[in-house]
């Protein structure tokens, strides 16, 4: 029964995730390689857009792969249903090319104690993969790892500082 | 490959001698009533000046502890290195309780200590030691005198000799690096013991302060390590599937308790014999169990889960086969990172206040809690072997520094190390073979 709610939710995003709204993100790292091989353009391809490199489109601001992070609530780690619609996008990706890799990576702020927060982050982590799996993601191309408190995005403390820093962001890898 | 591979994490990571960071220590609170000592600059035999001034750093060990107010050398109307020379009437009017007096000797390769604690009203000798030490280190034979005075004049055991052992971050955001340091309980004789680019954790010392194990990501995942501090040689004890965290020794030191991920997403509570390498699993609940701590039993282990919704302190006997911990803590949404007194008398918390979060202790018979720390953000605490201190870590301004309070909360120290955010204290036990 849940499953079906969730897929209806889904089926809307998915209509939504082409115009959702994306905050630029700095590219981490292991993700400045380009990674796919699917730059193959068509010859005389009018008419049909261009298929992007996967660096092309992770750093295409217009495009939802761009956003890679996924934001929740103090010591919560149900998706909100806004990031759903980021999930759906790679999961649709990841689903076309079977032979990309990520790692998903979970984050906690720095309140409370450090190794309950590295389950917080666990748990983050999880819920993503979770969702992307149940979109068809095989789970061979799913990598997690929490981080707890150890590495925020943003340095300081207040509200804002630590809503930055409760994440799961989307590592693709080589 | 194996053995390259090894070579260059040991190249990479293990740097011992390389000191870190200084550390001072300030008393931020003390006892009003605390008790007036002299302790007299030591004779020494031998030719020169010794490396280490003794009795400045008993001095220095003592009113540390809040207990006690070290009377000023240069207010001394005498300083006698042996108790016949100590005229009594010269200390009384000078309003000090206690005189230590002692003479340092060179012996073969090393030191001998001797000293006495007087009683200045009943005009009479309280304790005599002679403390021999081998080697150059005679900072060590300090603490020691230290923890006899302490013991002698307050009943519990001192805690000077021992070590501390914590993370250091230095740098920002991509940059950060990571240090495992260990140093004497003053701050002082700090070495690193290893570094990384990736996140270090949960430093823990094994019952015979040879061996400490932590959590490293240097692989970017987490696993679980334990390394010895003499050779610097460490082995990697788990690196399953997804989490592996928050290690503790069995008191017996042959098993060591973790969080390990026993299927994707559920962190539970497993104990592993270090000797067979046999993994038994001790909770079976999805919500998230961990930071386990040994009750000096060998049986019960106390650790934070959320299964009632947030998280909270259970117990369970780690061999009982089943998932029916018993709540320990009621004060409050959220108590975790459990640090038991070696008595097991004593459960420290990490507990959430409407303040923010601070240090709490619950006297586990009489039920009991007191939250003893005042700051916003305190945690990691971690009992110091003689029970009656609990080491914190806090942040001053936006890095982390080391805090340590009295179990009664009435006397409360401050360890600034120079730079870098500092985490995760560990004390050392008491008995220390490998030093």
């Amino acid at each position: 029964m849940s499953r079906i709610k969730v897929l209806g939710v889904l089926a809307s995003l998915l209509l939504a995730a082409g115009c959702a709204s994306t905050d630029t993100q700095e590219v981490p790292e292991d993700s400045r390689e380009t990674v796919g091989t699917e730059t193959g353009r068509e010859a005389g391809g009018v008419g049909q857009p261009e298929r992007m490199s996967i660096d092309e489109r992770l750093q295409d601001p217009a495009d939802p792969l761009s956003q890679r992070v996924v934001y929740f609530e103090f010591d919560r780690s149900d998706i909100p249903r806004e990031e759903l619609a980021t999930l759906d996008a790679h999961a649709r990706f990841l689903v076309e090319n079977p032979n990309v890799r990520i790692r998903l990576e979970g984050h906690a702020d720095e309140r409370g104690s450090r190794e309950y927060n590295i389950g917080l982050g666990d748990r983050r982590a999880q819920a993503v993969r979770r969702i992307l799996l149940f979109q068809g993601v095989s789970a061979d191309q799913i990598t997690t790892v929490s981080y707890g408190e150890e590495r925020p995005a943003v340095q300081g403390q207040g509200p804002e500082v630590w809503a930055k820093n409760r994440r799961v962001e989307i590592i693709y890898l080589r | 490959m194996r053995v390259l591979k090894f070579l260059v994490l040991l190249a990479i990571f293990s740097l011992p001698g390389v000191a870190a960071a200084e550390i001072t220590v300030q008393v931020t609170r003390g006892l009003g009533d605390a008790q007036p000592i002299a302790i007299v600059p030591f004779g020494f035999e031998g030719q020169g000046r010794p490396a280490v001034d003794v009795a400045a750093v008993v001095a220095a060990d003592l009113e540390r502890s809040g207990r006690f107010k070290p009377f000023p050398v240069s207010d001394m109307l005498e300083k006698p290195v042996r108790a016949a020379d100590v005229k009594y009437q010269n200390w009384r009017v000078l309003g000090v309780d206690y005189v230590v007096v002692g003479n340092i000797q060179v012996q073969d390769g090393g030191y001998v200590i001797q000293f006495q604690l007087l009683d200045v009203y009943r005009g009479q000798q309280l304790m005599g030691y002679s403390v021999p030490i081998r080697g150059e280190y005679l900072r060590r034979g300090a603490h020691q005198v230290a923890d006899l005075v302490y013991e002698e004049l307050t009943g519990v055991p001192g805690a000077f000799s021992t070590r501390i052992a914590f993370v250091l971050a230095t740098g920002k955001g991509e940059d950060t690096r990571y240090q495992l340091v260990v140093a004497d309980a003053d701050g002082e004789n700090q070495r690193t013991i290893l570094r990384s680019a990736r996140p270090l954790m949960s430093p823990t010392w094994s019952p015979d302060g040879r061996r400490l194990a932590y959590v490293s990501f240097e692989n970017q995942v987490a696993e679980v390590f334990v390394q010895e501090l003499a050779s610097g040689q460490r082995q990697k004890v788990s690196s399953r599937e997804g989490v592996n965290g928050a290690p503790s020794f069995s008191p017996d030191g042959r098993k060591l308790a973790m969080t390990l991920s026993s299927e994707a997403g559920n962190l539970d509570i497993w104990v592993k014999d270090l000797e067979s390498g046999e993994l038994t699993r001790v909770t079976r609940h999805p919500a998230i169990d961990t930071e386990a701590v040994w009750a000096p039993d060998g049986r019960t282990l106390f650790f934070t889960s959320d299964r009632g919704g947030a998280p909270q302190i259970y117990r369970i006997d780690w061999q009982a086969g089943n998932d029916r911990p018993e709540r320990v803590t009621f004060e409050g949404n959220y108590n975790a990172r459990p640090t038991l007194s070696p008595d097991g008398k004593l459960l420290g918390v990490l507990h959430q206040s409407n303040r923010g979060f601070n240090i709490g202790v619950l006297d586990l018979a009489r039920r009991t809690f007191n939250v003893l720390t005042e700051g916003r953000q305190d945690e990691s605490p971690s009992f110091a072997p003689n029970g009656a201190m609990i080491i914190y870590a806090t942040s001053e301004g936006n890095r982390g520094v080391l805090a340590a309070t009295s179990v009664d909360g009435r006397v409360q120290q401050r360890l600034a190390v120079q730079e870098g955010d500092v985490r995760e204290p560990s004390w050392s036990p008491a008995q220390e073979a490998g030093r």
